[in-house]
Order: C-alpha cells, then sequence, then structure tokens
C-alpha cells in the first residue's frame, strides 16, 4: 500500500462484491485488500483464523429439502407403525387403521422424496445391491424396504376392510388377513429404526453442525418422531381411542426438549451455531414452542376433540420443524469455512495442550 | 467389517487377493510454480467437462476455485506478506517444538542458528512471497467417502486407493458430505447448480459425461493398470507432484523438509504423512509451507466413520427407548 492508497475514497460496491467483502472482513482473510483500490480497506483487524479466500473446507450434501422431508416422513412413519402396533394388540381399532394408513402413506411420500432427490434416480435400487453396515445410507434402505413391506401389507389390510372387502384380492385375501397382523408388528420393529436411523445418517458426514451432535441427534430425532406420530394419531382418531397417543406426544415432547437443549450445551460453540442462529435457528426456535404448545395442549384437551386436533397439528409442525431446522443448519456449517475450521482448530490444541502431539495430520518430518 | 481407524493397508484391509504397492502422490508445494498444467492435463486425460462458466474469481490467480466434480487438480494461489511469512515459520518452529518424529538433520532452533544463514539455495524473498499448492484427492486410508458410499460404486483399487465407479453411482451424495477434504462432489451440468450468478452458459461446449454421479480423482486408475504415471505427475514441470509407491513417497517427503528445516525454513511441514491422524495417513502427501486451512485444506480432518460403534450404539439407544416409550404408553392406562 502506498501512502495515496489511505486517501482513496471507498468505491462503490455491487451487492456481490459487498457480501464478498463482508466474509473477507468477519474471517479476517489476509489479502491485498485496499491495495489495488477495488475494495475497501479492512475495518476488522487481525484474523482470529484463516481460510482460503472464505471458500468452504468442505462440500455441503447435495440434498434439497426433499431429504429433510423425509427425515420428518421417515420419523412419522417409523412412530405411527408402533403406535399401530400398540393399538393393535390392546384392540383399539380406530387407531389402528389411522396409524397403519398413516405410516404407509408418509413412508411412500418419504420414500419418492428420496428417490427424487436422488442424482440418479432411476438407479435408485442400487442401494440394495450390497449390504454394507459402514453405510448409514445402505443399512437405512434395508430398514426402509422391511419397514415398507410390513407397513405396506398392514396398510393394504386396512383398504380393504375399508372398502368392504372390494380389492380384486380373490383368495389372496385370506393370505391378506393372515398375514396382517405379523406384518404390522414387522412394521414396528423396524419403526424406531427407519426413525433414528437417518440420525446416524447425517452424523456420519463431515458437516461439523451434523458431526458434532453425533451423540444426542438420535434422541433428538426419536423424540420427534414419537410426537409427530402422536399428534397426527390425535388429528386423525376420535380422543376415546388417543390416550396411548397422547401419553407418548407427552413423552416425546419432554424427551425432544431435553435432548436438544443437551446436545446445544455438549457440541463445540462455534460448531452449534447454527442450532442457535440464522435461518435454522429460527426455525428450531419455533419447532420448540410448537412442541411446548403441542405438548400442553394434549395434556389439556382431555376428552375435547378441537383441543386435540389443534395440539396434534401443532406437534406434527414442531417435527417437520426440527427436522427442517437441523438440515439447514448442517448445510449452512459445510458452506461457511469457519465452522470447520476452528473446532478442528480447538480440539487439535486440546489434544496437544494435554500432550498428545503424535496424532496430527501436520508435522514437522 | 473393514477396520475403521488407525493404521494399515487398505488395499490388503480390502480383502485384496493380490495387494500391489500402495501408491500415492507427493505434492511438494515449495517447488511448484502454479502453472496448472496438472489441472489441463487431469482434465484432458479424464474428459472431465469444465465447471460452469469461465469466470475469473477475482481473488488471485487461482480461478477454477477449489476441487470439485470436473477438477480434480486445483492449484492454489495464495500472496503472503512478511507478517504472514514470519508466522507460517514460527508456526513450523512450534510444530518442530513438539517433538514429532523426525527424519533428516535436526533443525535449528533459530533461523541465526542455521547451519547455512542466508545461503538458502532456495531463492527468497523477505517482503512477500506466493504459495503455490497443487491440490487433489486424498486417497485417505480411512476414506470417508468410500465408508458411507451405499451402493458399492466406491471402491478401494489394489493400488490402495479409492475410485468412484461412475455406472453403479446412483448419485446419493452421502460421499460428497462424508470427505473431510471437501474433494468429491455431484456432477451437475453447470445449470442446475450453477458456480456462478450470470448463470448462462456461454459458447459450445460437448455433452456432460456422468451427469449426477459423484465423480473425484481416481489417480489414474486406467493407467497405473498399464504402469503409467498418473497425467497430473507426468506432466510437472518442476516435479512438484511426484508419484510412486506411498512409502516412497513418505520417506521422500521427510528428506526434504529435513533438507528445508536445516536450510532454517521452518515454515515447511508435511500433511498427511502420519500414519495415526484421524484418516489414518493419506496416500497424497504435501509438503506446505503454512498451516494447512491456508491453502483450505482442513487443520484436523477425521473421518467420520470412526465414531461410527459409538453413533450405532447411541442410535440404538435411542431406538430402544422410544420403543419403551410406545409401550410404556399403551400399558400406562386402559382409556
Amino acid at each position: 500500500m502506498t501512502e495515496f492508497d489511505s486517501t482513496r475514497p471507498p468505491e462503490p460496491l455491487v451487492p456481490r462484491q459487498r457480501q464478498r467483502q463482508r466474509q473477507r472482513q468477519r474471517r479476517g482473510q489476509a489479502g491485498p485488500a485496499g491495495a489495488d483500490g477495488s475494495r475497501e480497506m479492512p475495518m476488522v483487524p487481525e484474523p482470529e483464523f484463516t481460510s482460503y479466500y472464505g471458500r468452504p473446507v468442505i462440500k455441503p450434501a447435495p440434498w434439497g429439502h426433499e431429504i429433510a422431508a423425509y427425515l420428518f416422513l421417515g420419523g412419522l412413519a417409523g412412530g405411527s407403525a408402533a403406535l399401530a402396533a400398540g393399538a393393535q394388540l390392546t384392540g383399539r381399532e380406530t387407531l389402528r387403521r389411522n396409524c397403519r394408513l398413516a405410516a404407509l402413506a408418509s413412508v411412500g411420500l418419504g420414500t419418492v422424496a428420496l428417490v427424487n432427490d436422488l442424482g440418479r434416480p432411476e438407479r435408485f435400487l442400487n442401494m440394495l445391491r450390497v449390504f454394507k453396515p459402514t453405510s448409514p445410507m445402505n443399512l437405512g434402505s434395508w430398514i426402509l424396504s422391511a419397514f415398507s413391506m410390513g407397513a405396506g401389507v398392514a396398510a393394504a389390510a386396512e383398504v380393504d376392510r375399508m372398502t368392504g372387502a372390494r380389492l380384486p384380492l380373490g383368495r389372496l385375501r385370506r393370505v391378506l388377513r393372515a398375514a396382517e397382523g405379523p406384518a404390522g408388528l414387522q412394521a414396528a420393529v423396524f419403526g424406531p429404526p427407519l426413525a433414528v436411523y437417518t440420525a446416524v445418517l447425517l452424523a456420519d458426514t463431515s458437516t461439523p453442525t451434523w458431526n458434532e451432535a453425533r451423540d444426542e441427534l438420535p434422541f433428538v430425532f426419536v423424540s420427534s418422531a414419537s410426537l409427530a406420530a402422536a399428534g397426527l394419531a390425535m388429528v386423525t382418531t376420535p380422543t376415546a381411542q388417543t390416550a396411548p397417543a397422547r401419553r407418548l406426544a407427552v413423552m416425546g415432547v419432554i424427551g425432544d426438549l431435553a435432548a436438544t437443549r443437551v446436545m446445544g450445551r455438549r457440541m463445540d460453540p462455534v460448531a452449534a451455531e447454527p442450532l442457535h442462529r440464522g435461518r435454522s435457528g429460527t426455525l428450531l426456535r419455533l419447532s420448540e414452542a410448537l412442541a411446548v404448545a403441542g405438548g400442553i395442549g394434549t395434556l389439556l384437551s382431555g376428552r375435547r376433540r378441537g383441543v386435540a386436533v389443534a395440539a396434534g397439528l401443532s406437534l406434527v409442525a414442531a417435527s417437520a420443524l426440527t427436522r427442517f431446522g437441523v438440515f439447514e443448519a448442517g448445510i449452512h456449517s459445510a458452506r461457511d469455512p469457519r465452522y470447520t475450521i476452528e473446532p478442528q482448530k480447538r480440539r487439535l490444541a486440546a489434544r496437544r495442550a494435554a500432550g498428545v502431539t503424535d496424532d496430527s495430520i501436520t508435522t514437522a518430518g | 467389517m473393514p477396520q475403521l481407524s488407525g493404521p494399515t493397508d487398505p488395499a490388503a484391509d480390502a480383502r485384496w487377493p493380490d495387494v500391489k504397492p500402495r501408491k500415492g502422490f507427493f505434492t511438494d508445494t515449495s517447488i511448484c510454480i502454479g502453472c496448472k498444467a496438472c489441472e489441463v492435463a487431469c482434465k484432458e486425460w479424464n474428459h472431465n467437462p469444465r465447471d460452469g462458466d469461465l469466470e475469473l474469481l477475482g481473488s488471485s490467480y487461482d480461478n477454477s476455485g477449489a476441487l470439485g466434480a470436473s477438477t480434480w487438480r486445483h492449484v492454489a494461489f495464495i500472496e503472503q506478506k512478511r507478517d504472514r511469512i514470519e508466522e507460517a515459520r514460527d508456526t513450523g518452529r512450534t510444530l518442530i517444538d513438539l517433538g514429532m518424529p523426525q527424519v533428516g538433520p535436526p533443525a535449528s532452533t533459530t533461523p541465526d542458528e542455521s547451519p547455512v544463514p542466508n545461503e538458502s539455495p532456495v531463492p527468497d524473498t523477505p517482503e512477500f512471497r506466493w504459495l503455490m499448492s497443487s491440490d487433489v484427492c486424498k486417497h485417505c486410508t480411512h476414506a470417508g467417502c468410500l465408508d458411507v458410499c451405499p451402493t458399492g460404486a466406491l471402491f478401494r483399487t489394489e493400488f490402495g486407493t479409492v475410485v468412484v465407479q461412475a455406472d453403479v453411482c446412483n448419485g446419493c451424495g452421502t460421499c460428497v458430505a462424508g470427505c473431510p477434504f471437501g474433494v468429491v462432489e455431484r456432477r451437475t451440468d453447470g445449470t442446475a447448480a450453477p458456480k456462478t450468478d450470470r448463470g448462462e452458459r456461454k459458447g459450445e461446449q460437448p455433452d456432460v459425461p456422468n451427469l449426477g454421479v459423484a465423480q473425484k480423482c481416481t489417480l489414474c486408475y486406467d493407467r497405473l493398470l498399464d504402469d503409467q504415471v498418473p497425467a497430473c505427475a507426468k506432466t510437472c514441470p518442476t516435479t512438484s507432484i511426484k508419484f510412486g509407491d506411498r512409502e516412497e513417497m513418505v520417506a521422500l517427503a521427510k528428506e526434504r523438509v529435513g533438507l528445508l528445516h536445516a536450510q532454517g525454513r521452518t515454515e515447511a511441514r508435511l500433511y498427511g504423512a502420519n500414519e495415526l491422524d484421524g484418516v489414518g495417513g493419506t496416500g497424497s502427501v504435501f509438503l506446505l509451507l503454512d498451516e494447512p486451512e491456508v491453502y483450505g485444506l482442513p487443520p484436523d480432518p477425521r473421518v467420520p466413520t470412526a465414531d461410527l460403534p459409538r453413533m450405532f450404539r447411541r442410535a440404538g439407544l435411542a431406538a430402544a427407548g422410544m420403543a419403551a416409550a410406545a409401550l410404556l404408553s399403551f400399558i400406562g392406562g386402559r382409556s
């Protein structure tokens, strides 16, 4: 920089430049800022960390909102199948029917969303060409298949009953009737795994916020799935049969609030930031408010259907918002190098301070 | 189940019957001149299309930005002033003082005590420097992308490298999130997810192959099978990119960093040569002249799958909790 540069007026910035400029300042990018007169002088002093021109270190998963929707729908389906099995075993027929239909509908929609998000949707069956325990996506595909089989048979039996045995089944009807009970239980067995595997799918990535949340995310997801399925049952089914759903909803809300709190507190503060700030933070705050409202509504609803429906809708919405919030927080954390570099530097420094000096990727020789 | 973390021979771990010596790169950034011949050779040999519009990024001489689906070698370019050079020298010295394993002559603690003060054969200016580094897929010992691939499209070769089978991959994108280095990417035609705001694709372009599937460096698997050197290493005019058996590459890297330290260039350090690191050591070893994040590399990468057993346990606990809650809600009272 020459002495003349200091008298040069700042040039007007086009929006894109301004954004880049802001990023560079926030990240304290070392660069020839101001020296060529094309940019403003840096207003923020020295960097607390460096990055390569503010570009991300890792790549965000190329997933659209279909995947966030699938996180929600998979949980809803898993929870609904569990409720349906309970209703099946305790003779609550309306609850059983509605939950079975909900399970099939949500898992069906979820699968469509999942396939649609693939880069090559026509190759979706390749998911099942291997069995690979190190890949949560692969295990999840198998869980999804086993679940869908059970949920499909159970729901088909319900549809057949609802239509007055008009499905063109012939002799298969007897098979269907015999199979529906075991099928319902099969779906229930694979329900909780279906609700929880997506948490491992997100956590087993290099996306900072998801990976850092790995210990608590499964608990957040099963709680969210429970309260969503219970909420939907409260919407679809008369209160006479939904006492178990109401209890599950309250347990789900308590679990959701507790797990989310613990998660936010235990994570690296920088990696946890997207859970509290920005759009994802807003979604998660809204989700928490709706979960609390839904939980209180559930406790107060008693036999009043109107209140139960409102509380149920609030719970379903809370679950959807949780999934979208967590999803967006992760994508956001991958796009900003700060969330990758700062926690990594911190943990490296912590290990070095503790005397562990042999496990760094950077070595002097 | 393969080994999830720690030192291992990846090809043997993948149960190859005829394991070949593990191949790798040693990218010595201290002699890189930033000519980008490696980027060009890579694109030509692998028939990689251009990604997005030809656009000047306006930040440096680097206009390819980052590694991606169609950019398997990426030359980073950084200009630094005196304070940053001194900082890099300091962080390098701290690293040496940590007593990390070393080969070659012990480095001096201060540049003044250097055995050859001011006689460095490397032309150097005190005022500023340009850092150039050709980045590439690390071909990790424990590859995050390979571990999480649900279709088996990604596989470990007999040379210990990691390759995508483009005809098997269904583009689920899990590997993209799995990679701790941001290397692998799902290929788009440049319009579905444009890199730029300008949007339009200019000029005539050939059809983009392997659309919608994950793409990354194969360490020229096709060339290795014919005992050929990968295109980038073959073309590198300064031998900054060296290719060979990984063991030899690591030995070469240690020798080189020892030499630079002996010249007082304490900023020199190795990246990926330690098999105890979070990814079990990388197939592509680098000699860097500053902290890794300066080049856009993660300072402490860890393959996420290393924690997978624990994650499964936590998930199992959570699923059991959910089942118990459902059970409780039905036996908690009759109504």
